[in-house]
């Protein structure tokens, strides 16, 4: 018992002993740095540095802070991470996280901190803006539903695909994918006879593969990482044969490197993605030759979270800079510069906001080729720009439909 | 006297410290200690590790969000008059049956299923939409509103932990005086004995992981009122691991190691961040719970408690007497 008094003590000297620190503004980032996904988190982190590095660290001659907390990917540590970088660090605004849910859970805490602006770093779940959308939470970015944008429309009518099996994890992030191929695809005509959700980080996929009907035209695959792996591999061993659609995470270099018969089921296929490591627009290949100047050890090209990280994070320094770095009255000025915002994206496109706050952006659909080595790559064949949340339908349809899930949307 | 002497500080703790420390630091060690302390409990007296706590724990804080306010449109509301003591059955209830399910079983077989069963309950909330909003679990979980003050603002939350903790602790140092108490103690020691003497062995089990589960039910409680959410991440394994080592952080002799091993986990896990690069901070954590749990095999409580021994004066000996 007497350690507890011993804590006691130690608690409240230490709170005497709190960091204070210089700078005039502060940013919290907050990514994934543990586990399975550190190295993508740490691409976000380099992003986020990168729009700070751009304007020398200053903006109308107030210095810019940033500092780093780590979540693991679940909703609770995002949420102890933010409020550390609130109530400890003082952080004036927070860009991140990464993840979904984290996402979620990061805008209903928005609600009770009015005084700090968050700014969403990659995680991509419909309703973090779409529903119950919170004033202080700012995307300048796409939900993955937007990610999906073009996909749908391609693989009916340029592939000929006409009826699809979806397969996906069971959780958020892969039932907006699921929507926005859906509600393209379905439109055009095509059928999605069966969807199969698999819990994350699944490794047996044989039920699922002798599950899958035999008269679809191809496979919709929203899996990421080695659930991917997994999937293809037990698929293509077990003499399945059809083509393959990708989400946005499926078709990764990474995947694309590794070993395995599946790679000739992924010639030719279609994903869609915000993101295209070696897209040749002018843009992008700046905004490229900036990142590896910035950070020689980081990847060959930003990947899909530092070019996130780093559109919220430049967007802070704009709207920074057109407020004359004042964030007085609970950065009400600051808020009303991010809302009219509008910027040229790393993509060429021209980011803005919706009402809801969220981003109008740009999306790719890809294609795997095969290249003269036998190694595989992504090539972009079709740009789409200007998508918004609706997918460009009517808002009272488009809410109507009700919340991304299991069974929504559906037509088998 | 002794008891005053730990308590005033406790209770003046807001006075010196801010929000974020409050509730942060102090509150959220508290919450986890009472969490800690049903496995503590059951390892001290039971001489079973139950790797269930967390689960135990998840029952009774995803009562509170299922029937409680929330934001993701799961359940229905009812008065938390209803929810609290609805949640605290079922978690009492769950121990129960985690009792009768790993009655049989000691060391490391009870181990095993007890793991076995916070695992199960894990992938169940993932999977399951109907009860447990699955992934994505409830967020907006609202404490109850005391007139006009949300029990979930810094102080009232902190002064309801302390008080749940008090309560525990005194809890548990009374059951164990009991008839109960002392019959789970004689099952630790000497199974085979309770039997000769005609006393049921399994009751004794049972009522202990029932008591358990209802003090990690209490921490559930509160856990689901301060984070303001539960999810499937609230029950997994990383919870589980926690806990395991609040309590052998903190040792397992006394009840209120567990909440010493609390504090020192979560000044660790708040801060630990800050003082290496932030890449490397989940080794410094780890290194620091190797060097405590091999200075300290016995847990930090333990530690100090043999520091005051020595360094207290020693009473005079009185001469040895000398045969000639």
């Amino acid at each position: 018992m007497n350690k507890l008094k011993l804590a006691a003590s130690v608690l409240a000297l230490s709170a005497m002993a709190m960091p204070a620190s210089a700078a005039d503004i502060k940013i919290g980032v907050i990514s994934i740095l543990e586990g399975a996904f550190a190295a993508l988190g740490q691409d976000g982190i380099r992003g986020a540095e990168l729009a700070v590095k751009e304007v020398g660290g200053e903006v109308d001659g107030k210095s810019i802070e940033v500092i780093t907390m780590s979540s693991d990917a679940s909703p609770d540590s995002a949420v102890n991470a933010a409020r550390k970088l609130i109530e400890q660090d003082g952080v004036d605004m927070i860009v991140g996280p990464l993840s979904g849910s984290e996402g979620l859970a990061l805008r209903d805490l928005s609600k009770s901190y009015p005084a700090v602006t968050f700014l969403n770093g990659s995680s991509a779940a419909q309703d973090t803006t779409l529903r119950d959308s919170s004033e202080n939470f700012f995307r300048f970015g796409g939900d993955g539903a937007q990610w999906m944008v073009g996909v749908g429309d391609y693989a009916y009518n340029e592939m000929g695909y006409e009826t699809v099996a979806v397969i996906a994890e069971d959780y958020s992030f892969p039932y907006t994918q699921v929507l926005g191929f859906m509600s393209e695809y379905c439109k055009a005509g095509g059928k999605v006879p069966e969807k199969f959700w698999t819990p994350i980080g699944n490794k047996d996929y044989s039920s699922v593969v002798y599950s899958i009907p035999q008269d679809v035209d191809a496979i919709f695959v929203a899996l990421g990482g080695a659930d991917a792996v997994n999937f293809l591999t037990q698929y293509s061993q077990a003499g399945g044969d059809k083509p393959i659609i990708g989400g946005s995470i499926t078709i990764d270099q990474s995947i694309l490197d590794s070993k395995g018969p599946f790679k000739k089921l992924l010639v030719g296929a279609p994903a869609g993605t915000p993101t295209v490591s070696d897209y040749d627009g002018e843009e992008w290949k700046a905004f490229t030759a900036s990142y590896t100047e910035a950070f020689p050890d980081g990847f060959s090209a930003p990947s899909i979270f530092a070019h996130h990280y780093y559109m919220s994070a430049k967007a802070a320094m704009l709207a920074l800079d057109e407020v004359d770095a004042d964030l007085s009255s609970d950065q009400e000025a600051f808020r009303a510069a991010l809302t009219d915002l509008t910027f040229v994206t790393p993509t060429g496109g021209t980011m803005r906001l919706d009402e809801n706050r969220n981003g109008i952006v740009d999306n790719f659909v890809t294609e795997v080729f095969e290249r003269e080595d036998g190694t595989l790559g992504n090539r972009v064949v079709k740009v789409v720009r200007d998508v918004n949340q609706l997918l460009g339908q009517d808002k009272e349809t488009f809410l109507a439909a009700g919340p991304v899930s299991r069974d929504n949307p559906s037509c088998p | 006297m002794k008891h005053a002497a730990i308590l005033t500080p406790l209770l003046l703790l807001p006075l010196m410290l801010n929000d974020f420390w409050l509730t942060q630091v102090a509150t959220r060690a508290l919450i986890l200690g009472v969490m800690a302390l049903s496995l503590s409990f059951l390892a001290t007296y039971l001489g079973v590790v139950s790797f269930a706590q967390a689960t135990l724990a998840g029952v009774a804080g995803y009562t509170i969000a299922y029937f409680g306010p929330n934001t993701v449109g799961v359940g229905t509301e009812l008065t938390f008059w209803l929810t609290v003591p609805l949640a605290l059955v079922l978690a009492t209830l769950s121990g129960a049956i985690v009792g009768l399910i790993a009655r049989r079983s000691r060391g490391i077989y009870a181990i095993m299923i007890t793991l076995a069963i916070g695992v199960a309950f894990f992938y169940f909330t993932r999977q399951n939409y109907t009860f447990f909003n699955g992934w994505t679990g409830f967020s907006g979980v609202r404490a109850p509103m005391i007139g006009d003050m949300s029990l979930r603002d810094p102080l009232p939350l902190y002064l309801l932990s302390l008080a749940i903790a008090v309560i525990a602790l005194v809890l548990v140092n009374s059951f164990v005086r009991s008839p109960l108490g002392l019959a789970i103690q004689a099952v630790r020691d000497a199974p085979g004995r309770v039997l000769a003497l005609g006393i049921s062995v399994t009751t004794p089990i049972v009522a202990a992981f029932a008591f358990s589960g209802f003090l990690a039910g209490t921490g559930g409680i509160l856990n689901a009122w301060y984070q303001e959410r539960v999810s499937s991440f609230s029950v997994g394994l990383g919870s589980i691991i926690d806990l395991l080592i609040i309590a052998v952080i903190g040792g397992l002799r006394h009840p209120s190691g567990a909440f010493v091993g609390a504090v020192v986990f979560v000044l660790l896990d708040t801060f630990a961040v800050d003082l290496i690069d932030r890449e490397r901070f989940n080794t410094l954590i780890g290194a620091v719970l190797l060097l405590i749990v091999i200075a300290a095999p016995n847990g930090l409580q333990q530690l100090v408690t043999d520091w005051g021994t020595r360094l207290r004066p020693t009473p005079p000996q009185p001469a040895p007497k000398t045969t000639n």
